[in-house]
């Protein structure tokens, strides 16, 4: 199914202001720390200096003796409620407080709660932890030596730091293919450790009323409802008296995903108190033990004719998860959706292996906007592909084209089991080489090579294909919660309505774009509808918001929910008008009687009927709401094409990212304004992670990059003015064409730095070097001496 | 200590402890939540506010050095319930997402008004380099300040009041943490 923009207009009110802005620019939003309850006491966590050792003892007796500490929890206090470890998203298990030793620096040991934020902390300094240091694992390739120390020795029998072995694809066949190749191009490359560091940390308020039994969490959470059901397994809380709060979030990107020990430990604060407990991490804390994204040792191969038609991929990767596997995702996926590698283009046969492994650093691994590994996965080929196009003397782009999937193959099977729903790329990818004058380019960069010209321009391009929306119940579930969510619609007796959804915005816009999904099926006005989420007692259950699956499956739910709506408004109307449902006829916003335009009932008007006194006919119970539960049938495959224009300075190494222009199709587009604004961000990452951010570790596993002193997000100077462009290819499946795009830019935009910097110094005979891509890289990769970005040691 | 501050316009006397920084006695005395805390470094910006005019890191001001000094915060900003033409702009070109950098954010840009009414594009964003933002990747931001620096002419709305100002008030800021 193929469309074009002139058949597709957004869906109602375009390109809307934002409603949520009001309050944002006011200084009125709310965010968890702005929230103070009555009694409200303050949290802090004593945190591990070492990556590995023993704890020999806690001696806690002097920070409770300080006048303002209500409480001081160990290990040991939570051991004695069952508390001391807790699930992770990966069945696995993590510390909620170290009992036996540490296993990452950063790790909590013991929880403070004290009357205020500065006592607090003033309390951590006088508890006295003996520590008996331990080797740590830093290197993940060295995690399976057999003299490599084991980190988790919790596990009775255990005697390696081997998480899972995992593979797709057709092993048999690949090597079949790989044999009889042409051309076969392999690399080695390290997509370095990151974190997704949102602007606001990870906090928050637990309070528990002793009398009637009922826990609210106020809580930097992307999945409210996921949140409360674990709270209830793990804490033997019955659930209906459990209350998660997500109130205003200052960004997610996948780091507020997950349930961290800091969360459970305020929760035991304000159970061990009887007061509420806030707590609030600081910077350094964030970055050091919460979710960190990627870590993927890859070994790429991909094979080809001569004339460069790509025939296979072969992956291997050695994935590094930290001291504790409490990697997100679904329960049958361990490396995420990693197995898309096989990207946008038709190939034969593809097989990838993946090996989790464990070392002495924080858990996580999925977040930062990866769709589940997918910016691996995109990273990956999109590398491949450019070391194959200079192998073969082919343009990047031209290599790419010629490989493409045609849109007369969508629905399209993968060689790794995929069904991409929609696509027409080489449309997306032209696009993309008019806008940033990519004929044009090319011959600069040759007029500067010919002319010596001391800058080196690079041009990188990179093609990706997404698989966002999980996901269909039968294959996708997350601690085996099914990844269908619900939706409710109320319309009020006036006329106005409430749409309360499971997902929870942490600034995508839900509270505009919802609304306005319901105002293009129901003709209501996006100003007249609230759009409620993130309270569990009020919306109902859903996985939450992560992996761009707001669109995809909360946005169907919307468009199901207000089209049962209009169904309902129909058979209110027939009652009003007094005619049949089957004589009427739907516009935008109204019912009217077929062949008469002039008799007909706005939902306004029916609104009011529904409630009144008018006789309904047999069956329908009056009011104006339904409720829904979709369960995707499948994913959906946003697309886009990346071009990124850099000048590097060889003498010092230093990148400017001189253009960059990004054509992303993303099916229907509810809001076109709100989906630059997530464009643009994306970017951003991608400047970040190609040439600034990684979480580096040094021999005795001490977290380099654990604060913005050194761990580096963009500023304003860093970017370059972006310049989008769009193509829109429907989703099929998807009731109203949309696909999601929240994580498209920062997938595929790192590959087109990447390549960028890389062709500026392909004149040095640089074939690959890791990200980030600093000064320092550079300059020592044009010294033929590349730098170990994740280790402080090369 | 005893200070007396006045913030968005009222005056507060209170006993601080000399250790608290501005930005939790604006958030934790004054109930003013709507700056906010991004890191422990002083890199983000998110804590912007004026100090005497100037825009100031509030997270790396003690409050006992703002005894006897105005401050504003991005709940001063509004008045009558207008908004300030920067406030304004933010919302009109899409300029935030999560909201969380937005008050440093604006309060930054006002600052960098003040030195210059009609930055040019590198200018705005040598002007933001000390703010961080995660969602926007900033064009939007950038946009936003040019288009508000349009709709600022001294003597016209409240932002008349910063603008006449600034020419007495400008000079070296005498706290640590300024915006520079």
């Amino acid at each position: 199914m193929t469309a074009t923009e002139e058949h597709v207009s957004p869906m109602g009110y375009g390109r809307m202001h934002r409603k949520e802005d009001a309050r944002f620019v006011r200084g009125h939003g709310n965010y968890v720390d702005d929230i103070t309850l009555p009694g409200m006491l303050h949290g802090a966590v004593l945190r591990s200096p070492f990556a590995h050792a023993r704890i020999l003892s806690i001696d806690t007796s002097a920070a409770e003796a300080h006048p303002k500490v209500r409480a001081v929890i160990t290990g040991q206090t939570l051991e004695s409620l069952d508390l001391a470890w807790m699930p992770t998203l990966s069945h696995d298990v993590q510390a909620v407080l170290a009992t036996d030793k540490v296993r990452f620096q950063g790790q909590e040991v013991a929880f403070v709660v004290a009357e205020d934020r500065y006592s607090a902390r003033d309390a951590l300094e006088l508890i006295d932890v003996d520590y008996e240091a331990l080797p740590p694992v830093v290197d993940a390739r060295r995690a399976l030596d057999e003299d490599a120390p084991v980190i988790r020795d919790d596990v009775e029998g255990r005697t390696d730091n081997h998480i899972f072995d995992w593979e797709a694809g057709d092993r048999a066949r690949t090597d079949e293919v790989f044999a009889r190749a042409e051309v076969v191009v392999e690399q080695d490359m390290l997509y370095p450790r990151v974190h997704p560091a949102p602007m606001e940390t990870c906090g928050a308020i637990a309070d528990m009323d002793a009398i009637t039994g009922k826990l609210t969490v106020y809580t930097t959470t992307q999945a409210p409802h996921a949140h409360r059901t674990i709270y209830a397994l793990v804490a033997g809380l019955p659930e209906h008296k459990i209350r998660v709060v997500s109130p205003d979030i200052g960004g997610g990107f996948g780091n507020k995903v997950g349930i961290y020990p800091g969360y459970v430990c305020a929760v035991v604060g304000s159970i061990v108190t009887g007061k509420p407990v806030k707590w609030m991490e600081d910077r350094s804390e964030n970055l050091m033990s919460t979710s960190f994204a990627r870590d993927y040792h890859m070994h790429g191969e991909i094979a080809s004719t001569k004339d460069g038609r790509i025939l296979g991929v072969r992956v291997n990767v050695l994935a590094d998860h930290g001291a504790f596997n409490g990697t997100a995702q679904p329960t049958k996926f361990p490396a995420g959706f990693f197995s898309v590698f096989t990207g946008s283009y038709d190939i034969e046969a593809a097989h990838c292996a993946v090996t989790g492994v464990y070392t002495n650093k924080a858990p996580g691994g999925v977040a930062y906007a990866c769709s589940f590994r997918i910016t691996e996965a995109v990273y990956l080929i999109e590398r491949l592909v450019d070391l194959l196009a200079l192998d073969l003397g082919l343009d990047p782009a031209e290599l790419r084209m010629r490989n493409l999937l045609r849109p007369e193959q969508f629905p399209y099977v993968s060689k790794t089991g995929w069904e991409y729903d929609s696509g027409d790329y080489p449309r997306a990818l032209s696009k993309a080489l008019e806008l940033a004058g990519y004929d044009e380019l090319r011959a600069e960069q040759a007029r500067r090579r010919e002319a010596g010209d001391p800058t080196s321009m690079g041009i990188g391009v990179s093609f990706f294909t997404e698989a966002v929306g999980a996901g269909p119940r039968k294959h996708m579930d997350i601690l085996g919660l099914g990844m269908a969510d619900g939706a409710e619609l109320r319309v009020h007796p006036t006329g106005k309505a409430v749409l309360r959804l499971s997902c929870q915005s942490q600034g995508q816009g839900h509270e505009t774009t919802f609304a306005q999904i319901v105002a293009e099926e129901l003709g209501i006005s996006p100003d007249d509808i609230d759009v409620v989420h993130g309270d569990t007692d009020q919306t109902p259950f859903g996985l939450g918001t992560y992996g761009s699956r707001s669109t995809p499956v909360s946005g169907a739910a919307t468009a199901v929910v207000a089209r049962r709506v209009r169904e309902r408004a129909r058979l209110v109307a027939s009652a009003m008008l007094e005619v049949s449902p089957d004589d009427l006829e739907w516009e935008k916003g109204r019912w009217f009687v077929k062949g008469d335009r002039e008799a007909g009932k706005s939902i306004q008007d029916i609104a009011m009927a529904a409630h009144s006194s008018l006789e309904l006919p047999e069956g329908v119970e009056g009011h104006l709401d339904a409720s829904c539960v979709y369960n995707p049938p499948n994913l959906t495959y946003p697309f886009g094409a990346y071009i990124c224009v850099v000048d590097v300075d060889p003498g010092t190494g230093q990148v400017k990212v001189r253009d960059f222009v990004a054509v992303d199709d993303c099916g229907v587009r509810i809001n076109p304004m709100i989906v630059e604004g997530q464009v643009h961000g994306g970017l951003a990452d991608g400047i970040g992670m190609a040439l600034m951010q990684v979480m580096a570790f040094d021999p005795d596993g001490n977290h380099l990059g654990g604060s913005f002193m050194d761990y580096l997000v963009p500023t304003s100077m860093e970017c370059p003015s972006w310049r989008l462009g769009e193509t829109v290819t429907p989703s099929p499946h998807h009731p109203i064409g949309a696909k999601g795009v929240g994580e498209s830019a920062t997938v595929g935009s790192p590959a087109a730095v990447v390549n960028a910097v890389l062709d500026a110094l392909k004149p040095f005979g640089v074939r690959h070097a890791d990200m980030p891509l600093t000064p320092a890289a550079v300059w020592r990769a044009i010294q033929g001496n590349p730098l170990r970005p994740d280790l402080a040691v090369t | 200590m005893r200070i007396t501050v006045t913030v968005d316009g009222a005056q507060y006397t209170d006993e601080v402890e000399p250790r608290t920084l501005l930005v939790h006695y604006l958030r934790e005395t004054l109930g003013k939540v709507g700056t906010v805390v991004g890191c422990d470094t002083s890199n983000c910006g998110a804590c912007t506010v004026h100090l005497d005019g100037h825009s100031v890191k509030s997270c790396s001001v003690l409050a006992v050095q703002a005894d006897g000094c105005e401050v504003t915060t991005i709940e001063g900003l509004a008045r009558e319930g207008e908004l300030h033409p920067v406030q304004k702009a933010f919302h009109d070109n899409h300029a935030l997402q999560c909201g969380y950098c937005t008050p440093g954010m604006i309060m930054q840009s006002i600052d960098l008004l003040a030195d210059n009414p009609d930055p040019d594009e590198k200018t705005v964003r040598e002007g933001l380099e000390g703010n961080l933002c995660r969602c926007t990747g900033y064009q939007n931001i950038v946009r936003a300040v040019q288009d508000a620096a349009k709709h600022m002419s001294p003597g016209a709305g409240p932002e008349a009041e910063r603008m006449s100002d600034t020419e007495v008030r400008r000079a070296p800021s005498a706290v640590a943490g300024g915006g520079e």
